[in-house]
């Protein structure tokens, strides 16, 4: 959950790391939710309208993933540090049909759904890092974090 | 629903008043496809305003409800896609593609009065649209 901010800690001040919201994603009133919560944590570190927005675009996406491909799964946030600069890193995890080939989903323009989802290659490009590991039959992992600018 | 299509003459204006679940924004295209004939509709305005996040099913359903409304003869104009949406779906890569945007409602309005060469409400005068 999101606790009320210290006395006395002033914007732009390092909040604590250890800040995680897990979303369960179950339907698609699930991504509503995910992005809502992952749009406060950003605005609450700090960032701006523009990159919140960036946020939340990159965690719709990442949980219509989870919807469309593997059914439920959950959406986790977190605030991150590192290299002096903090972020919000968000882990979308699912236990569905995984991918057989990972850098191919991950190319430029490459989506199975039809168009609906811009895929993978996407999300990519509104962040700063992106890590997916999937296995057939057990599920994919997709791990990305934005930095504050 | 968070939506809502009031008819100003032969328009309609479909007004989103918050985020809209993907089954919400479905609803609220069937309807205004529905409307366009009931109302005998020759435009639509979609007033986006008030959404934080167009992602990839919003951006297509969107498009969708405009392909729709013209196969029943209407046009339909997207208003008020708020900057920071517009920078994410730019990176994004999500396109409108054919369908018209225009900055707010009363842009909206003013690109269909000209569209269908209509005096304006309130303006008076030969050329419509476009008012200082």
């Amino acid at each position: 959950m999101i606790g009320p901010r210290s006395a006395g800690e002033t914007k732009g001040s390092l909040l604590p790391a250890d800040q995680e919201i897990t979303v369960p994603i179950a339907s698609e009133l699930d991504i509503v939710a995910a992005r809502q919560r992952g749009r406060a944590m950003a605005t609450q570190l700090g960032c701006s309208p523009t990159e919140a927005a960036l946020i939340a675009t990159a965690i719709s996406e990442l949980a219509r993933n989870i919807v469309l491909y593997a059914k439920h799964g959950e959406i986790g946030l977190a605030i991150t540090n590192g290299g002096g600069r903090q972020g919000i890193m968000v882990v979308a995890r699912d236990q569905g049909p995984g991918i057989a080939d990972v850098s191919r989903a991950v190319a430029e323009g490459y989506s199975t759904s039809g168009g609906l989802g811009i895929g993978l290659s996407g999300v990519r490009r509104l962040v700063d890092e992106f890590e997916i590991s999937s296995e057939p039959g057990k599920g994919t992992t997709v791990t990305v974090k934005r930095w504050r600018r | 629903m968070q939506a809502s299509i009031l008819k100003q003459r032969d328009y309609l204006i479909a007004n989103i008043q918050a985020a809209l679940a993907d089954e919400d924004l479905k609803r609220l295209r069937d309807a205004v496809v529905t409307q366009v004939g009931e109302h005998r509709a020759r435009g639509v305005i979609v007033d986006v305003t008030a959404l934080d996040v167009m992602d990839s099913f919003a951006v297509s359903t969107l498009r969708e409800l405009a392909h729709m409304t013209r196969l029943r003869g209407a046009e339909t104009v997207i208003v008020g896609i708020q900057p920071e949406v517009a920078f994410a779906m730019a990176q994004l890569g999500l396109r409108l593609e054919g369908v018209t945007a225009a900055l707010d409602l009363e842009e909206g309005l003013a690109y269909l009065n000209r569209r269908f060469k209509r005096t304006a409400v309130r303006g008076a005068g030969p050329n419509p649209g476009r008012r200082a």
